[in-house]
């Protein structure tokens, strides 16, 4: 399989999506640039993490307009896997690719540090590697993250088992202490309704090799390799 | 051509008491009247009285700054370039630097905290080096001093929001509050670059007729004498009013910035880059040309402007952020626009060098400044200020000292803002972007990896106020001894430092001389440990209303480890592993976090190099032998504190059990005295004789004092017995209870 990781302008961690999967993963991928149009075969596409645009307005809204992502969306549709990180995760809600808006944290302040996330779905493409209730280690870093999406949205995302990662503690317990960021119902990643296209707002590309701290990130990659092959 | 520059309509006359109003000298005045043969015009005054700033001449440090060793097998670059390069192995150059940016910061404490990162970054990468970490180092007032909270969070949200938003980890530093610093903080920003071998950039004009780009942001009028009148004079009460002086930074075009400059750098079309840094446009032409020992032209009409109708007095001296100088190789100019078009930033040619050694600026047709280049950058005035002892030394006021019980110093200890954890602080930085952090805040030294080789680089920043107070020279050496011994806990060799100097008014004698002790430290120092010092900033004027801050020599420490996998952090590793104690020397109260609290304080110890020495090469031979679990630095807090943060695992928490007293010394110095040179090992029991061997015979005290438990308790000889997680509390809490107002 091939990997498409978007650069857009202020894209930070599209290098470090590019290192885990080239170098860790063995994987073939390569960037793509946010003035082509051309996701040059990729069968699944990354938005990486960072500040694109300098995410002066509203996180990911202007990425949301660069023609690339008119590929994105086409390729998203057509059933292709996307897999938002972070800011990726941003501009898959301001792209309406996937439901709700990922709002300022709690604590107003941009945080850096260790959280763990419980897999609440493995039935989909992103998580199928990993076990129900399997809890991840994995890094976070961001000031927006705080998940919402209207009420009834929610209950059918619940109800279809759209929510993959719920933040929690030790004991995979969805408590108030375990979300760092106030995200409603927990809320650490979603999918659409059709399962092809994933944001989440932990780093998994940060958390491939134990020297930096773990190597849980890799469950979400090989998922993705395993169900395109 | 013998035309004169001239005077523009509306421009104000120049004359003595404009010079003044500029912060120039009369003395300087009229050096500038002899060296042009004429008046300056208003536009050149403005050009002068930045570019002999204190800030920009480094007049009354430089020479003294010329004692500071910076030769070795390692160093391809020190003084001269925007930052310094040693050649680290494997075809990998580490370019670094540390500047202030406290001035602005005091004034204006999110913007002037993140353009001191912005502006540390393009020193870095305008070498050629992708930066890959960040340091920084923070003084505050006391949590006593209403505004203490406003700029701690301001400087904090600064440097995040412009750190994390370019993407370069933000990996250590360091945070002290205390009341010398309630009207003048400090902000010393530190960057770490990367470069291959063979890529390293210049900034030496160099070939008659090349042209010089402008790229970047528009210039506007923001940070007019930023420079001369912010960071070169003392603060009074008219400060807030310089609030315009301090610059905005946008990290986004920085990102774009950082990745277009590198990429033009590897098309080999670019002759020299720099930062328009301090004094913008002026000082980057003038100093690329004056490397190169050329002349250059600049065409106003060309400068890109953020708003119309600047003049050129404004768009020489604006210090809009975010804007590189560029000599190109004549030709290549299209291909260069180009590049910098992919990324979205204008690139301009706006004007080219010369032959003659003049610094000449056109606008609108006409010509509004010729200067010689020397007189602007060689020539500017160098001073050997006077300098003397405080004729009377500060009478000990303190009160008699209270020794508290001490289970009950230790908590009171580690609720101390500048004991407990910086979590607060570092938990706002993005510390893993780049993937290379392999040790991450909260331990003695950040370790980064470096990707495609078996190396690691640590870094360490410390500072020791408290200690230059009592003895300039005495404290400047034991902070460059504390992060060489920072960097060897972790395993690494110390192989560079950078220097930031934060002292007051250099013309007083007593702070002249206490900077000029300060550099006597370093310098000893960094002979005694063989490392160079290979970049540096002084600033000067930190002080208000004629109180000056404590002397703080902040130094930034590179080390290498040849191999990642001897690295260590400080905390202890398995129950059962030994306890060692090594030191250097015994324990004082003197200018100890315990004596701020409860007094005691005394005399400092003299410091034995050669012991020093001895103690960093153990702690590196114990790390290249793995033999060591962990290796910790006993600082603020002394041992006791010490031995706690050692308990305070990331994964969770151990428990230790030791005996420390020891007959004749005094029971609060053993336990929380500081400048002793101390270091805690944890060592498997296994290799506890090999250890024993490598330290016998270097004079180095060396004591096994205990165990470590896995039961999550601190015992200390029979008077201290405290859950380890009732202390990790109080050290996690330090800090936010404070900010948030319970303090």
């Amino acid at each position: 399989m091939k990997w498409g990781v978007v650069t857009f302008p202020g894209s930070l961690d599209d290098r470090d999506a590019l290192f885990a999967l080239r170098d860790v993963l063995e994987q073939d991928a390569e960037l793509l640039w946010h003035k082509d149009r051309d996701l040059r075969n990729a069968d699944c596409v990354v938005l990486p993490g960072g500040f694109s645009y300098g995410d002066y307005l509203r996180c990911g809204a202007m990425a949301r307009f660069s023609p690339v992502m008119e590929s994105v969306v086409d390729f998203a549709r057509r059933g292709g896997l996307v897999l938002g990180i972070c800011n990726g995760f941003q501009i898959l809600c301001e792209a309406h690719l996937l439901p709700g808006a990922l709002t300022r944290n709690r604590s107003l302040s941009f945080i850096c540090e260790r959280i763990i996330v419980k897999v609440e779905n493995s039935q989909t493409p992103f998580t199928c590697a990993a076990d129900s209730g399997e809890l991840l280690r994995l890094p976070i870093k961001h000031g927006e993250g705080r998940y919402v999406a209207p009420a009834d949205e929610l209950r059918r995302m619940e109800d279809r088992g759209q929510i993959l990662l719920r933040y929690v503690d030790q004991n995979g317990e969805a408590t108030d202490s375990a979300n760092p960021n106030g995200s409603t119902h927990c809320i650490a990643g979603v999918a659409n309704d059709t399962f092809n296209v994933f944001g989440l707002m932990p780093h998994p590309e940060h958390a491939v090799e134990p020297m930096l701290g773990g190597d849980d990130g890799i469950r979400i990659f090989r998922s993705i390799i395993q169900s395109l092959g | 051509m013998n035309v004169n520059p001239v005077a523009l309509p509306g421009e104000p006359r120049v004359d003595l008491e404009q010079a003044l109003a500029h912060g120039l000298s009369e003395q300087e005045f009229r050096l500038i009247e002899r060296r042009l043969g004429r008046t300056p015009t208003f536009t050149e005054l403005g050009v002068f009285s930045v570019m002999w700033s204190e800030h920009c001449s480094y007049k009354s440090s430089r020479r003294h700054l010329a004692k500071l060793p910076n030769k070795g097998p390692m160093v391809v670059s020190a003084a001269g370039e925007n930052a310094g390069a040693l050649d680290i192995g494997d075809g990998w150059l580490a370019v670094f630097k540390i500047e202030s940016h406290n001035h602005p910061s005091f004034v204006e404490p999110y913007q002037g905290a993140a353009t001191g990162v912005g502006g540390i970054l393009r020193d870095i990468f305008a070498m050629g080096a992708r930066p890959v970490a960040s340091l920084n180092s923070l003084k505050f007032g006391s949590f006593a001093n209403a505004r203490t909270r406003y700029l701690l969070g301001g400087v904090v949200g600064g440097i995040g929001g412009y750190g994390n938003c370019v993407g370069v980890p933000t990996v250590g530093g360091e945070v002290m509050f205390d009341d010398a610093y309630n009207d003048n903080i400090l902000v010393n920003a530190f960057c770490l670059g990367l470069a291959r071998q063979g890529d390293l950039q210049s900034a030496r004009a160099k070939g008659v007729g090349n042209p010089v780009l402008y790229v970047g942001s528009a210039t506007g009028r923001d940070g007019i004498h930023g420079a001369s009148l912010l960071a070169s004079a003392e603060f009074d009460e008219s400060s807030e009013s310089k609030r315009p002086t301090v610059q905005v930074g946008d990290p986004f075009t920085q990102k774009l910035l950082i990745e277009a400059c590198l990429e033009a750098i590897k098309t080999g079309a670019v002759v020299a880059l720099q930062d328009m840094g301090a004094a913008g446009l002026t000082s980057s032409s003038a100093e690329m040309a004056a490397r190169g020992k050329l002349g250059i032209e600049l065409d106003l009409d060309r400068i890109p402007l953020r708003e119309p109708n600047l003049t050129p007095y404004e768009m020489l001296l604006s210090e809009s952020q975010e804007r590189m100088l560029i000599v190109a190789e004549k030709g290549r100019e299209r291909e260069l626009i180009e590049l910098f078009e992919k990324w979205d930033l204008q690139a301009v040619a706006v004007g080219q060098l010369t032959d003659d050694g003049h610094w000449r600026v056109s606008w609108r047709g006409h010509l509004v400044a010729d200067i010689p280049v020397a007189a602007l950058a060689d020539e500017a005035p160098a001073y050997e200020r006077p300098f003397a002892p405080p004729a009377n030394p500060a009478p000990d006021c303190g009160a008699p000292p209270r020794h508290p019980a001490p289970a009950q110093a230790l908590r009171c200890l580690m609720d101390s803002p500048n004991v407990g954890s910086k979590r607060w602080v570092y938990r706002q930085y993005d510390s893993i972007v780049q993937s290379n952090t392999v040790i991450e805040p909260g331990s003695d030294s950040a370790v980064l990896r470096i990707k495609g080789t078996r190396r690691a680089l640590a870094l360490a920043v410390d500072s020791n106020p408290r200690t230059c107070a009592l003895d300039p020279y005495l404290g400047a050496i034991a902070t460059t001894l504390e992060a060489a011994r920072n960097l060897a806990c972790a395993g690494a060799r110390p192989i560079g430092i950078t220097d930031c100097l934060n002292y007051g008014n250099p013309e007083r004698p007593e702070v002249m001389w206490q900077f000029v002790r300060g550099v006597d430290g370093i310098r000893d120092a960094a002979q005694a440990l063989d490392t160079p010092v290979v970049s540096g900033n002084v600033s000067f004027y930190n002080e208000t209303r004629g109180r000056a801050i404590p002397p703080t020599p902040t130094i930034a420490m590179v080390g290498l480890l040849e191999d990642v996998e001897c690295r260590r952090t400080q905390f202890f590793q398995r129950p059962g592993d030994v306890i060692v104690l090594l030191r250097t020397s015994i324990p004082a109260l003197a200018a100890s976090e315990y004596d701020a609290l409860f007094g005691g304080g005394g005399r400092l110890n003299a410091i034995d190099l050669k012991k020093e020495r001895a103690l960093i090469e153990v702690l590196l031979t114990l790390a290249a032998q793995k033999l060591i679990g962990s290796a910790h630095d006993v600082a603020d807090g002394g041992l006791a504190v010490a031995l706690a943060e050692c308990c305070f695992g990331p994964m969770g928490n151990l428990g230790a059990a030791v005996e420390v007293d020891v007959n004749g010394i005094d029971r609060p110095a053993n336990l929380f005295g500081e400048g002793a040179s101390s270091v805690i090992l944890s060592v498997p029991p296994e290799a506890v004789a090999k250890v024993e061997q490598i330290v016998a015979g270097r004079g180095l005290e060396y004591r096994r004092i205990g165990t470590v438990l896995k039961e999550p308790w601190l015992r200390i000889d029979s008077d201290i017995q405290l859950e380890v997680a009732e202390l990790r509390t109080i050290y996690e809490q330090a800090l936010p209870r404070r900010i948030q107002g319970h303090g």
